[in-house]
């Protein structure tokens, strides 16, 4: 026989407990319906004999949720419905987990919980196969006391909660639904994206997408002001940055296969000025360093970039291998119930530690000088210095210490090294380590970096870990993130060119194993980078040389709109995200001449003369301008003695010998404003200078014999000591006169 | 910086001499070269006379070290000396004494060697002699003075003092201030 199709159909049950019958047909409807059509509540009025089916229909579209159907008793037999009534016995499970869900809120919690003991308990009372009996047995009982109250049942155990509460409860089921559009919209989104072949849905969806997205923008802005509290209140705001993180996620999917994945009607602008708003809330930048940033690195890169900086580098240490060596202190630490390995291949000297049972920077260890807590990112530029046994060397920027005592313990305490730093507070530190280490060879001293050729020079290696603004070392700061502008930058910038000047005007060009200085900076800006390496280049007489490391990313030849020597090439460039150690910058430049190139002297390469005889050219024109007004000669001369930061003004040597120009024998009469050019007027050169250019040079022992001799020749004319016109400006200017007294 | 005058030279060397004996010498002749000792600040800096040459270059009040700090004169002329010579002390040292792991730490706090945690100590230490304070591993930890005589800290109980601590290398992390 078919199976009967009874809605109201209750199935007798023969007696003993084995003796389930074969249901009807409704069962097997109960397969075709959705769960979400409508409630089955099953109250069971006697011991198992009578059932009583009550269908409670919900909505069926999306507001199911929150929208029930109204309160209304229902007849115990009736079932109402517009659907075929089941009888659900499987059902009463799904019916169960429904009414968990109700149970499961704020209030409703308890008594869920008690209804599952219930459930619990009875079980066993009853004695059932049939777990679903016995739920019914625990529903009934339970049912029996709430038959009338539906809509509360339906929210919850109404008993405990205030009227308050309900209304919070609807409005966050309200979000949710919401928060479930949104995040429906998204699935959508990056299934449809997947799908390669549906271009035309696919810009649909995306425009659905960005449409629901931008609309949840507004309506999420225009419910994040009331709702916000709310929200605190409920614990949701992690769901928003949530929202945010994969709004972030699928806006950089988006633009990375932009033609494809694109919507017609948006542009690029429009998703990367979400794509900015995303990140500065997310990551907690402001906008000038998240555009820097967005400059930097291609988008996939900048979410590690950014992500990288959240969390910490490991910590690394450097063994002293004047007290000890690797493999012992290794030992003696892990003796002390610290966890570490070797930092890597390029490194004979670093360990990175994972973790330690005692404080790393406390250890008996450490106190004897046996090791130093250092970045693995400071061991570079001294690994590029290589600085050799019996060398002098300056640290221009030394503070705490650990780069100088690297360079002392590859120099094996010979030479030389003078540790400088501006700041006397941090010089502690230094004088600190350089004793706690055993380096026996250092001065210590407090300068302005800017001041150093005229102290002291002729160093046979440099380095200049020059003070930045700090972006690649964002893990260790994270206030640079919001505290970072473009006059920062610029200010840092104007400094480090102003000392990697002075810190090449320090080296000696001429040392027989030297000659290097190094430029390093902890930050990933261009602007601090490779535009002060550059403008390095142009301005004195040094060439880049490789670094000699062999990992990292090579620096950038050109940015934006600018465009730096080729050779820029050859330094190097560190990130968090590639290199799991901090943002670094490594140049390693030598310097091939003693001479510096004078102001406004382009590049002084020998290949590059012809090239920068016409620029030269155009200052002198100026120069005859400035003539007019020889009182002007000396202060515009100091001027331009300043521009150099050192004193050294030397003489021109070959160069100024290829500089014959046409327009010699009229310069021949006006006197140089600048007369360091090299535009003949080998006679021109005014004492002034030779005086000024003395005094330091009496401090350098190596340089200062050499300028002397040259400059013994050049002596101030008689014409320009009286600062006197020159013959022809004086023929014009009474020109000029006689004719205003014609007039 | 100037050169230590007589009696200053007189009143180091005396200091020295109690934890090094006559190896002062060895100090001042090295194979490497001539080292000296210079004040300034009140503070002696021993250093070699090549580097000596370079720091004449600097002005005064801009020179904060120069090679390793000895120590420094009080006001009243009285030299004291700092842990920052240890290095040049542990070397040449008389009389050596060595703590045991568990009392390290107490040292390292600035605190007196009781004979609970003493290890070793050499023969013949007198009383009130200046000692070198190591670890088991042989790693200098500071210096002090012995306060009993070798033969009396074989005797003595194990709460009593047996090294005066005077300095330990656990001042480079509790008064960084004061190196310089």
């Amino acid at each position: 026989m078919g199976r009967k199709l009874d809605p109201a159909n209750k199935v007798k049950r023969g007696p003993g407990r084995k003796a389930k019958k074969q249901q009807g047909a409704e069962t097997e409807l109960a397969k075709f319906f959705t769960e979400g059509d409508h409630d089955v509540l099953y109250f069971k009025i006697s011991c198992r004999k009578i059932y009583l089916h009550v269908f409670v229909y919900r909505f069926t579209d999306e507001n199911s949720k929150w929208l029930k159907p109204a309160k209304r008793k229902r007849k115990l037999d009736e079932p109402e419905s517009e659907d075929d009534s089941d009888e659900h016995w499987e059902e009463e499970d799904e019916e169960e987990e429904d009414q968990e869900q109700q149970l499961q809120k704020r209030g409703g919690k308890d008594q869920g919980k008690k209804n599952m003991e219930k459930l619990g308990i009875e079980e066993e009372e009853d004695n059932d196969d049939d777990d679903d009996d016995d739920d019914d047995d625990d529903d009934n009982d339970d049912d029996d006391e709430m038959v009338d109250d539906y809509g509360t049942k339906d929210d919850g155990s109404g008993e405990e909660l205030l009227p308050i509460e309900r209304a919070a409860k609807k409005e966050k089921k309200l979000k949710k639904t919401m928060a479930l559009d949104e995040d429906d919209d998204d699935e959508e989104d990056d299934d449809d994206d997947d799908d390669d072949d549906e271009d035309a849905k696919a810009s649909d969806s995306d425009m659905d997408e960005q449409d629901t997205v931008q609309a949840n923008i507004d309506e999420m802005d225009t419910f994040r002001l009331p709702g916000a509290e709310e929200r605190e209140k409920e614990g949701l705001l992690p769901l928003d940055l949530k929202t945010i993180h994969q709004r972030i996620k699928d806006n950089v999917d988006v633009l990375c296969n932009f033609s494809t994945k694109r919507e017609p009607g948006k542009d690029r602008s429009d998703y990367l000025s979400l794509l900015k708003k995303d990140l500065c809330t997310y990551y907690s930048y402001n906008t000038f360093l998240i555009q820097k940033l967005m400059d930097l690195f291609p988008l996939s890169e900048l979410v590690d970039f950014l992500e990288a900086n959240e969390i910490h580098r490991p910590v690394t240490i450097r063994t002293n291998t004047l007290k000890t060596r690797r493999r012992d202190l290794a030992q003696a630490l892990i003796n002390r119930g610290v966890n570490l390995d070797p930092l890597g291949k390029w490194s004979k000297v670093g360990l990175v530690i994972y973790d330690s049972s005692v404080p790393i920077g406390a250890t008996p260890e450490y106190l004897a000088g046996h090791y130093m807590l250092q970045g693995a990112s400071s061991f570079l530029p001294v690994m590029a210095l290589s600085p050799q046994e019996g060398e002098s060397v300056l640290d221009m920027s030394s503070a705490p210490g650990g780069k100088t005592t690297y360079i002392a313990q590859l120099m094996r305490n010979t030479g030389v090294i003078v540790a400088n730093d501006a700041n006397a507070e941090r010089l502690k530190s230094v004088v600190g380590n350089i004793h706690r280490l055993g380096v026996t060879n250092t001065v210590v001293c407090n300068y302005d970096g800017r001041q150093f050729p005229k102290v002291m020079g002729g160093f046979d290696r440099v380095l200049l870990d020059a003070p930045c603004s700090g972006t690649g070392v964002i893990a260790k700061d994270p206030a640079v993130k919001t505290s970072k502008d473009e006059a920062d930058i610029q200010r840092s910038a104007h400094l480090q060119k102003e000392l990697i000047l002075s810190a090449i005007d320090s080296v000696n060009a001429d040392s027989p194993s030297g000659g290097y200085l190094i430029y390093c900076t902890c930050s990933i800006m261009v602007e601090e980078n490779e535009w002060v390496v550059d403008y390095a280049l142009k301005k004195r007489n040094v060439k880049l040389v490789p670094t000699g490391l062999d990992f990292g990313n090579e620096g950038f030849t050109r940015f934006k709109e600018r465009r730096f020597h080729p050779t820029l090439r050859l330094t190097r460039r560190f990130y968090p995200h590639s290199h799991n150690m901090d943002g670094f910058f490594v140049a390693k430049l030598k310097k091939f001449s003693n001479i510096i190139p004078t102001v406004p002297a382009e590049k002084e390469t020998p290949e590059a003369t012809t090239v920068s005889e016409s620029p030269d050219e155009k200052p002198t024109k100026s120069d005859k301008t400035k003539n007019i007004v020889p009182k002007k000669a000396g202060s515009t001369q100091a001027n331009v003695q300043a521009n150099g930061t050192s004193a050294k003004k030397t003489a021109d040597t070959k160069p100024k010998g290829k500089k014959d120009i046409p327009a010699g024998p009229k310069k021949a009469k006006i006197p140089k404003m600048d007369g360091k050019t090299k535009k003949g007027s080998e006679a021109k050169k005014p004492a002034v200078k030779t005086a000024d250019d003395t005094k330091p040079l009496k401090a350098e022992k190596k340089e200062g014999s050499r300028f002397e001799k040259k400059q013994g020749k050049k002596r101030k004319t008689p014409r320009e000591a009286k600062n006197r016109m020159g013959k022809n400006k004086f023929r014009k200017l009474k020109h000029m006169l006689q004719k205003q007294e014609r007039e | 910086m100037r050169p230590l005058t007589d009696e200053e030279t007189k009143t180091m060397f005396e200091k020295l001499s109690k934890y090094i004996g006559e190896n002062i010498k060895l100090l001042v002749d090295r194979p490497d070269g001539t080292y000296c000792f210079r004040l300034h600040n009140d503070r002696v800096y021993y250093m070699s006379e090549k580097i000596l040459k370079l720091a004449t270059n600097i002005s005064r009040d801009k020179l904060v070290s120069v090679g390793t700090c000895f120590g420094k004169f009080t006001k009243t002329q009285k030299f004291r000396l700092h842990i920052t010579a240890l290095d040049f002390l542990a070397p040449y040292a008389k009389f050596k004494v060595w703590v045991k792991p568990g009392a390290e730490q107490s040292f390292l706090y600035g605190n007196h060697v009781l004979k609970s945690g003493l290890g070793r100590i050499t023969e013949n230490t007198n009383q009130y002699q200046g000692v070198v304070v190591y670890s088991m591993a042989d790693v200098p930890l500071g210096f002090g003075v012995a306060a009993k005589s070798t033969q009396e800290c074989r005797r003595v109980d194990p709460m009593a003092i047996v090294v005066f601590h005077q300095a330990d290398v656990g001042e480079f992390i509790r008064s960084e201030d004061t190196l310089t």
